[in-house]
Parts: structure tokens; sequence; C-alpha cells
């Protein structure tokens, strides 16, 4: 842990988890999303619903789709911002059931594609991504991370470790899910270093994997 | 860092003759393998920060979404009619300018968090100014400030929701003390003592924000802080000491935080927030 997460971080106000958290959701929401984004359905639940305009989460959940980090001024404007780059945004106050007080569900749709991807603010301004799609999934977007979906089949988490061991890419933690046996499984594997565009296209190239993507820190 | 305990922060700074402020930056440079210069860069990028945040709360015309908060840092500063007291005043208008400008969706540095982000810039810029103390000493201080905040944090908790206010604004001032006393040149005892007696004088403090905004009574809340660090900065400094010793302080917070109902962690169901004004504010928000 740094001190400047105690002594930190630089954020605009008023609400470490209320803002700077719900900046951090947005933000990697959009990561996870990567691409043009043409609309957001974001539902707010609990804490994040009740008191989202006196503390702006609204404007920093949407700021955060938009790229901005927890620090930039343009999270004050972000409704009007995402007007004005043709983002449509619809907040719902919602009941997402099971989760932490202060949660949003986010709906994402491109020009040919959509995302469903759910956030938790858990306490000061760290938070976790509970869910991508049918995917559970738990991280926290404080060390570089890959999201891989992959074909369920015996090897291929092995496989995927040994081509990011080979890049002297050391894992920290490691998550994997699938709904449904021999199919898809999704892998969130955390690393203690960032990973470079080279290495996501080597395993982007590999026959049974489906889909990367790579969430880089704060 | 690896210390878990501030009594460990203590005595290695007085095995190695050091202040605790250059054990917490020698930590700092360790784990993140960076070099020193960087992380200096990086608190004095902070500080940029927390000025900024103090010239803009004092500018006019600054009131939150709410209309809740806003402007009472300057109304202090203008105001003729207060004690003899300069410096305590001058720390006071700092607080409520940095929680002000937060409240405003201003641009701050949150320490511990945002809500009690107005207490360690208040007191150390303060004295720094006051006393005419340099720049390195200043940031050095904010480095000690960190670091006595991250032993909370690994052996309690900064969050209202898990603490209480205890664990806000009670540790801000906490961290306030300890680090103001190094940067008046006290010994690293002397550091902890200031950190034990500001912490345990606000235990048990309760987070019941009127319609859960980091506003009422955040915003003032943080002068309080801030002036209560003054008060054991002067205690430690003349050497007097905490019977109870810092790092059973925070077990103690935490075990109060514990038994704290959920009622009063942040959840505004009762307390200031359930009072006959405080439920009409949350009212008239409903559709704000």
């Amino acid at each position: 842990m740094s001190v400047f997460n105690v002594l930190g971080p630089i954020m605009i106000g008023p609400s470490s988890s209320h803002t700077a958290g719900a900046v951090k959701v947005g933000y990697l929401a959009r990561s996870i999303f990567k691409g043009k984004l043409v609309k957001a359905d974001i539902y707010l639940h609990g804490s994040f619903a009740r008191t989202f305009k006196g503390h702006g989460t609204d404007r920093a959940l949407v700021g955060g789709l938009l790229g901005f980090k927890p620090d930039d001024e343009r999270i004050r404007d972000s409704l009007n911002l995402a007007k004005e780059r043709g983002v449509e945004i619809e907040l719902h106050l919602s009941d997402l059931r099971g989760v932490h007080p202060n949660t949003a569900k986010l709906e994402l749709f491109g020009e040919n594609k959509e995302m469903t991807i759910i956030g938790s603010s858990i306490g000061g301004s760290r938070i976790k991504i509970i869910q991508i799609d049918d995917y559970e999934v738990d991280f926290s977007g404080e060390m570089p991370t890959l999201w891989v979906l992959h074909k369920d089949e015996p090897g291929e988490i092995g496989i995927i470790t040994s081509i990011l061991g080979s890049y002297k890419l050391n894992i920290a933690s490691m998550e994997v899910f699938r709904n449904k046996k021999g199919e898809v499984g999704s892998a969130i594997i955390e690393l203690d270093h960032k990973v470079s565009d080279y290495v996501i296209s080597h395993l982007q190239n590999m026959d049974n994997i489906y889909q990367v993507r790579y969430i880089e820190p704060f | 860092m690896q210390y878990n305990k501030i009594k460990e922060l203590i005595d290695k700074a007085e095995q190695e003759n050091k202040k605790i402020s250059q054990i917490v930056i020698e930590e700092e440079i360790y784990e993140r393998e960076i070099e020193r210069e960087t992380v200096i860069d990086e608190m004095k990028e902070h500080l940029k920060i927390m000025r900024e945040s103090i010239s803009e709360g004092l500018t006019p015309g600054h009131k939150s979404a709410t209309g809740l908060t806003g402007g009472e840092a300057l109304t202090l500063q203008n105001s003729n009619k207060s004690l003899n007291t300069p410096l305590y005043k001058k720390v006071i208008i700092k607080a409520l300018a940095v929680s002000e400008v937060n409240a405003c969706m201003g641009k701050i540095v949150a320490g511990p968090t945002a809500g009690a982000s107005g207490i360690v810039p208040a007191v150390l810029i303060t004295l720094t100014e006051e006393h005419e103390i340099s720049e390195d000493k200043l940031i050095d201080a904010l480095f000690t400030a960190g670091g006595l905040g991250e032993v909370v944090s690994k052996k309690a908790t900064l969050a209202g929701a898990a603490g209480g206010c205890q664990a806000e604004c009670g540790v801000g001032s906490a961290m306030a003390a300890g680090a103001a006393v190094e940067l008046m040149g006290g010994t690293p005892q002397q550091v902890g003592d200031a950190f034990a007696l500001a912490l345990k004088n606000l235990l048990g403090l309760v987070c019941d924000p009127v319609a859960g905004l980091v506003e009422v009574p955040c915003v003032k809340r943080n002068g309080f802080a801030a002036s209560h660090a003054l008060t054991a900065v002067n205690m430690a400094l003349s050497g007097i000491s905490s019977v109870i010793p810092p790092d059973e302080v925070i077990a103690a917070m935490m075990e109060i935080g514990d038994l704290m109902p959920v009622s009063l962690k942040e959840t505004s169901e009762a307390g200031l927030a359930k009072t006959e004004t405080g439920q009409k504010i949350a009212e008239e928000l409903q559709d704000f």
C-alpha cells in the first residue's frame, strides 16, 4: 500500500466513495467496453440511488465513462459533455438486490455491441467490478488487470499463464469463472507489472482465446 | 509500508536517529520501486492541490449544489469579532475552505478521506506559514501524516461507514497533530503522543450526516478537528504524554467502531440526520 492511498487521492469532491469511487467504476467500465460509446443506461442502487444528486454520483459515473479520472474537473460538467460527444445517458433508480449499498449497473451500447457492467464503491475511493455481462468477476483496477474470455477446455488457463510468464509478467491474483462447462471461461488476472500491446495481441491471436481486455491501473 | 504499529515507526526512527517522515519515505521508495525524487515530487503535487483548494475556498461565491454549505471560510476570515487567537483562527479558516471546496465538487486531496480533507492541510500549512518553516520540512510532515494514517488503515479503518466519524475526522486530527509535532521539531515519541492525544479525545464520534451528504456536520467539523489537533500539539510539545499509547488508542477506536450501531455509521438513520431540521432538509432535497 502506498502512503498516497491515505494522503490522497487528488480528487473532485465531495465524497471518496460516492464521487471518486463512482468515477472509477465508470472509468473501468469504459476500459472494459472499449470503443465508441453511443448510449449508457445507468442504474443506481442503495445509497447511490438515495444521495446521488448531492454527491454528484451521476456526473461522476458519466465522467468516468467519458474517460475522466477522479481528479478531472470536467466531471462537474460531464452530463453536458456526454451530450456534446453524442453519448445518450439515461439514469434509473433501481434495486439491484444482494449487492453493496454503493453499487451501479451500467448498460453500455456501442454502434454494434452492448455490454453490462456492475461495480461497487466499497469504502474510501476503493471499488470493485463485480459483474461483466453474465460473468461474475472481482477486481479493483488498482493493479494492471487482464480480462480474458477463452474456450473452457483443459490446459487453456495454463496456456494463458505460460504466455504471461514468458514475458516475465508475474501474476498477483487470478480468478476464473464459467457459466456453462465446456463453453466460455472468463479469467481475471491481476499482474504486478503493466502489460504491453504486444503481449495483448499475442494472447488475442491464440485460437482458443476469444477476447482480451486490458485495464490499466489508475 | 511494512509497519503495522505506530510504536514500530517511533522505534525505527529513534534507533536510526531519523524523523518518522524519513522512515515513511524510505518505505514508499522500497515498496513502489521508484526513485526518492519521484516520491517527493508526488507529495509536492499533493501539497500544490491542497494550497489551491484553500485559495479556491476563500474566493467569494462558493455554494454547494444543495446550498447547505459554502462561503463560511470567507465569513470567518472577514470577521473581526473573533477571539485573540490568530493561529487558531487561521487554521479553522483553511479547514473550512478545503471542506467547502470539497462540498462544492472542487478538487481536493482526500486525507484520510474526502470528508475529512480539510484538517491535515489546515494545520500543517498554517504552522509552516506562521513559523516560517521550510517547504522541505512541510513535505516531510505530510509523509508523517500519511504514514500515521496508513497504520490506522491497516489496523482499524478510515471509513465512516465502518467506524463512524472518529475514523475520518478523528484520524485526520490525529494525523495532523502527529505530523505537526514533527514539523515543530518534536521527537518521534512526541509525534506518537500528539497522535494518541488527538485521537483519544475524538473517540466515539459518530457519522450521522444530514441527508447522507458530506456537508452537515462534516464541513464545520473539519474546523473543529483541526483546532483540536492544535491542542494535542501544544500538550505533546510541552512534554505531556498520552497515558494510553497510540496503538492501543487505535485498537480502542476500532472496538468502539464495531460496537457503534449501524444507524450512526454513515447511514443517516439516527442522530443529526434524524433531527427535525435534518429530516426536513432531507425531504426538501428529495426532489432536488
